[in-house]
C-alpha cells in the first residue's frame, strides 16, 4: 500500500532531517515506529501527510489508490486525505469557532464527494457520531465545543481517534497518540484503534512505549535515528528496546 | 468584451450593465439641480424646502477626513446627481408596465420581481439608479395598514407622516454626506407599520446602481408605531466600472413603545479590481433611534464590496428599557478599505446595548471597527456589551480597533473583549489533512468566526451571506 524508497527531507532551508527511508506497509499491517527524541518521527509522519513546510530533497513514496501506486509526493495535503491517508497529530491544532460536529461533517462529506459515495445528511451523520464516540468512550458534550480549544491534552488524543473512526482511513499514522493518556483512556483508545483494523488498512504507531503495543501487538517494529531507519524486527524489539535502550540498538545494528 | 473584462466578470458577477436608455440631468449640483430633483418627484413644497436648507448648508462645508481610509478628492460637480430609466419617464403602475430589460436585470441580479411578487415570505422594493422600479406585495401589506412603497411615492401619497419623521434622526446638518443626501436624495423605501401590527414578511429593497458617473443618494425611512414590528432587509449591487462611484445614502429608523425593527443589510457593491481601480464609495449614515419604553433596534450587516465602506449604524437608546444591536462582519480583499462599526448612545434608564463586530481583512486591504458607546448623566443602569474580533488572511493586509467610551454615569456596566488572529499555517494543515482544500479550509473558518452574527441574518439571508463570503474568498486564497 505505502512503499517509502531512499527518502530524504529537510525543513525548507533547514539541515536535513530524513536521511534515506525505506519502509513497506502493506494492507493488514500493523507498525510501530519508536526512536528517540529528534529522531525524525514527526517528521516522517508529516512529510506523509504533505505538511508544506517540509521539503522532499530525494527519493520516493508510493501510495497505493485503487491498486495502482500513484505517487504520494505528487499530491497535496487534502488529496492524501482524500486517498485514505491519516495522521492523529502528536500536537492537535486548536480551531476556534468550528464545532467538532461541523468540522467532522465537512471532512467525512469531503472525503465522500472524492471517492464518489453521496454525502450524508446531519442526521445520519449523527448517528454515525454517536456509534463512533461509544468506540472510543467520549461523551457527546465534546461535540458543539470548537475543535480540540481548551481540550486537556488526553482529550485532544481522543478527539484525533475520533476523527480517524469516523473518516475510516486505508492509512492512518498515530503520531504518540499514547503520551498524555491516562491508564484507561490508553485501554479505551488502544483497543478502539485496535477494532478499527482490518485487513484492509494499515496502521503506522509512533511510540516512545511498550504500553499501547500491549494492547495493540505491531507486526513490525522499527527504529528509527538520526533520520534512518537502523533496525526493523517483530514485537519483540519494542521491548528490547525499553529495558535496553537506544544504545544498544545503535551497537547492534 | 475583452479577456481582463470577461475575467474580471467572473470574480463579480453582478458586474454587468444593463442596456437601458437613461436620462440623466448634467452633472454638477446647484438650486437648480435641486428643484429639479423635487418637481421630477412631484414632491409636496416643504419637501423642496427641506432639499434646499440642507443644500445651502452642504455648500458651506469640506468634506471630513477622519476616517482611516485613503482617496482623492472627490469631484462633486462631476457627478450626475439624478438617472433613471427613460421608460420609468411615465411611471408605470405595476409590474406589468415595467420595462421587461429592467425585469432581467433583477432576475439576473438573483431578485426576480414577478417571482417574488408570487411568492409569500418576502416583499421588495427595487430601486435602479434614482427611482423604484416597482415594490411587491404592497395589496397584501395595505389590509395591515403597513405602508412599504418607493420613498417618492410616499411623499406624494403620505406627506404627513414624511414631514413628520424625515429628517428626526438623520438631522440635515448631522455632517457632510448627510446634508448632500438631505438635498439631492433620490430614491429608497418608506416603511410604516401601524400600532400593534407585526409585520409578517420580510420587508426588502435591493439597490442596483446601472448609470456610469452617477452618484447614488437614497433615503429610507423606517417607522414602526407602538407595539409594532418589522424585519428589514436591503441588498446591493453596481457594474463594475474603472471609475469610482458615490453612494451616499442616509436610513433613518424610529421605533415608538414595544415596537421593535430589525434591520439587515448583505452590502456587495463593487469592491474594484486588485490594484484597486474602481468600486463604490459607500459612505452612508445609518442611525436609528428608540424613541419609545422597551422599543428595539437591531442592526446586522454583512458588508463584502466597495471601495470604501464608512458607515456607523447606529442606535439612540431614548426610551427606558429600550435596546439596542449591532452585528456586523465586514470582509475587505483586494485593496477595499473599510471603516465601519456603531454609536450606541445611552439616554433612558436601563437601557441595554449590544455590539458584535467581525473584521476580516484578505489580500492588501485595510479594515477597521471604529464604536462609541456613550452613556449620558441620565442614563441609569445602562449596559453595553461589545466584542470586536479581527481575523487576517494573509500578511499584506491591515486591521484595527477604534473604540471610544463617553461614560458619564456610574451606574453603567461596559464589557469590551476583543481578538485579533491570523489564519495560521498549521490550522490550515491540519484542515487540509481531514480532506478539505484550502478554500473549504478558509471557509469553515470563515464561517465558524463570523456565525454569531449570520445566525441574527433571515434564514435565506444567511445562506446567501455565507455564499457571498466564500465567494470572496475564493478569490483571496485561491
Ligand atoms: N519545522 C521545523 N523547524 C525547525 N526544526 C524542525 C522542524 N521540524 C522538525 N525539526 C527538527 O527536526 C528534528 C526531528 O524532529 P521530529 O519532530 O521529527 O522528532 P521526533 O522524532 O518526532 O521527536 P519526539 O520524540 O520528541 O517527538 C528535531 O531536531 C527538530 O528540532
Ligand atoms: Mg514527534
Amino acid at each position: 500500500m505505502l512503499k517509502i524508497r531512499e527518502l530524504k527531507a529537510r525543513v525548507v532551508d533547514g539541515p536535513e532531517i530524513l536521511k534515506g527511508i525505506n519502509l513497506d506497509v502493506n494492507a493488514g499491517e500493523i507498525h510501530a515506529v519508536m526512536g528517540p527524541n529528534g529522531s525524525g518521527k514527526s517528521t516522517l509522519s508529516r512529510v506523509l501527510a504533505g505538511h508544506p513546510d517540509y521539503e522532499v530533497t530525494g527519493g520516493a513514496v508510493t501510495f497505493e489508490i485503487n491498486r495502482e501506486a500513484q505517487d504520494l509526493l505528487a499530491m497535496e495535503a487534502h488529496e492524501r486525505a482524500r486517498a485514505g491517508m491519516f495522521l492523529a497529530f502528536q500536537y492537535p491544532v486548536e480551531v476556534p469557532g468550528v464545532s467538532n460536529t461541523v468540522f467532522l461533517r465537512a471532512a467525512f462529506n469531503a472525503i465522500c464527494r472524492a471517492q464518489g459515495v453521496p454525502p450524508v445528511d446531519a442526521f445520519d451523520f449523527r448517528d454515525l457520531l454517536t456509534e463512533k464516540l461509544a468506540l472510543i468512550g467520549m461523551d457527546d458534550s465534546y461535540l458543539e465545543r470548537p475543535v480540540n480549544l481548551d481540550f486537556s491534552g488526553g482529550e485532544k488524543k481522543r478527539n484525533e481517534i475520533l476523527q480517524m473512526a469516523i473518516l475510516a482511513p486505508r492509512l492512518a499514522i498515530l503520531d504518540e497518540t499514547d503520551s498524555g493518556l491516562d491508564v484507561d483512556s490508553l485501554r479505551i483508545v488502544s483497543e478502539g484503534v485496535k477494532q478499527l483494523s482490518t485487513p484492509h488498512n494499515a496502521t503506522l504507531m509512533i511510540t516512545h512505549y511498550q504500553r499501547m503495543l500491549q494492547y495493540i501487538t505491531p507486526d513490525f517494529v522499527h527504529v528509527l535515528m538520526d533520520g534512518q531507519i537502523v533496525k526493523s524486527g517483530d514485537h519483540t524489539l519494542a521491548e528490547a528496546v525499553e529495558t535496553r535502550g537506544y544504545d544498544w540498538v545503535k551497537d547492534a545494528a | 468584451m475583452n479577456d481582463a473584462l470577461a475575467n474580471r466578470d467572473k470574480e463579480y458577477k453582478y458586474g454587468f450593465v444593463t442596456d437601458v436608455e437613461t436620462e440623466k440631468f448634467p452633472k454638477g449640483v446647484n438650486e437648480d439641480v435641486v428643484r429639479a430633483i423635487s418637481k421630477r418627484k412631484e414632491e409636496p413644497d416643504f419637501l423642496l424646502e427641506f432639499r434646499l436648507k440642507a443644500f445651502r448648508w452642504w455648500q458651506e462645508q469640506t468634506p471630513p477626513h477622519w476616517a482611516h481610509v485613503e482617496f482623492p478628492p472627490i469631484d462633486f460637480q462631476d457627478i450626475h446627481y439624478y438617472a433613471a430609466p427613460k421608460s420609468m419617464a411615465d411611471a408605470p403602475q405595476s409590474l406589468d408596465d415595467v420595462d421587461p430589460e429592467l425585469l432581467r436585470t433583477f432576475d439576473r441580479l438573483g431578485v426576480p420581481l414577478h417571482e417574488r411578487e408570487r411568492l409569500a415570505g418576502v416583499a421588495v422594493d427595487a430601486v435602479f439608479d434614482s427611482v423604484s422600479v416597482g415594490t411587491t406585495h404592497q395589496d397584501i401589506l395595505a389590509e395591515m395598514g403597513v405602508i412599504f412603497c418607493s420613498f417618492s411615492e410616499a411623499a406624494r401619497k403620505h406627506p404627513e407622516l414624511i414631514k413628520r419623521y424625515l429628517g428626526t434622526v438623520v438631522p440635515p446638518r448631522d455632517n457632510f454626506y448627510a446634508a448632500l443626501n438631505s438635498a439631492v436624495f433620490s430614491d429608497g423605501s418608506f416603511v410604516f407599520i401601524p400600532k400593534g401590527v407585526h409585520c409578517p414578511i420580510d420587508l426588502s429593497t435591493y439597490f442596483r446602481i446601472n448609470a456610469s458617473n452617477t452618484g447614488q443618494f437614497e433615503r429610507t425611512l423606517i417607522v414602526a408605531e407602538e407595539g409594532a414590528s418589522v424585519s428589514y432587509v436591503e441588498g446591493c449591487t453596481a457594474p463594475m466600472r474603472d471609475e469610482n462611484q458615490l453612494h451616499a445614502a442616509i436610513v433613518e429608523l424610529i421605533a415608538l413603545d414595544d415596537a421593535s425593527i430589525k434591520y439587515s443589510t448583505v452590502q456587495n457593491w463593487y469592491g474594484g479590481d486588485e490594484n484597486g481601480r474602481g468600486g463604490i464609495y459607500n459612505f452612508v449614515v445609518k442611525r436609528g433611534r428608540c424613541e419609545g419604553a422597551r422599543s428595539k433596534i437591531s442592526w446586522t450587516q454583512v458588508e463584502a464590496g466597495s471601495a470604501i465602506t464608512w458607515k456607523y449604524p447606529s442606535v439612540i437608546l431614548k426610551g427606558d428599557d429600550s435596546v439596542g444591536e449591532f452585528y456586523s462582519v465586514a470582509l475587505t480583499n483586494n485593496k477595499m478599505q473599510a471603516d465601519t462599526g456603531t454609536k450606541m448612545v445611552h439616554i433612558g434608564k436601563n437601557t441595554s446595548s449590544t455590539i458584535i463586530s467581525k473584521g476580516i481583512s484578505c489580500d492588501g486591504s485595510r479594515n477597521s471597527y471604529r464604536g462609541l458607546v456613550k452613556v449620558t448623566p441620565g442614563a441609569d443602569n445602562a449596559r453595553n456589551y461589545s466584542q470586536c474580533d479581527s481575523m487576517l488572511v494573509g500578511s499584506d493586509c491591515e486591521a484595527n480597533t477604534f473604540p471610544y467610551l463617553e461614560i458619564n454615569n456610574q451606574s453603567a456596566v461596559i464589557e469590551h473583549e476583543a481578538t485579533t488572529s491570523r489564519i495560521s499555517d498549521d490550522q490550515l494543515f491540519y484542515l487540509q489533512s481531514r480532506g478539505l482544500d484550502s478554500e473549504e479550509a478558509i471557509s469553515l473558518l470563515v464561517n465558524g468566526f463570523c456565525k454569531d452574527v449570520f445566525k441574527t441574518l433571515p434564514l435565506e439571508f444567511s445562506v446567501e451571506a455565507v455564499k457571498l463570503l466564500e465567494m470572496k474568498l475564493e478569490d483571496s486564497v485561491g
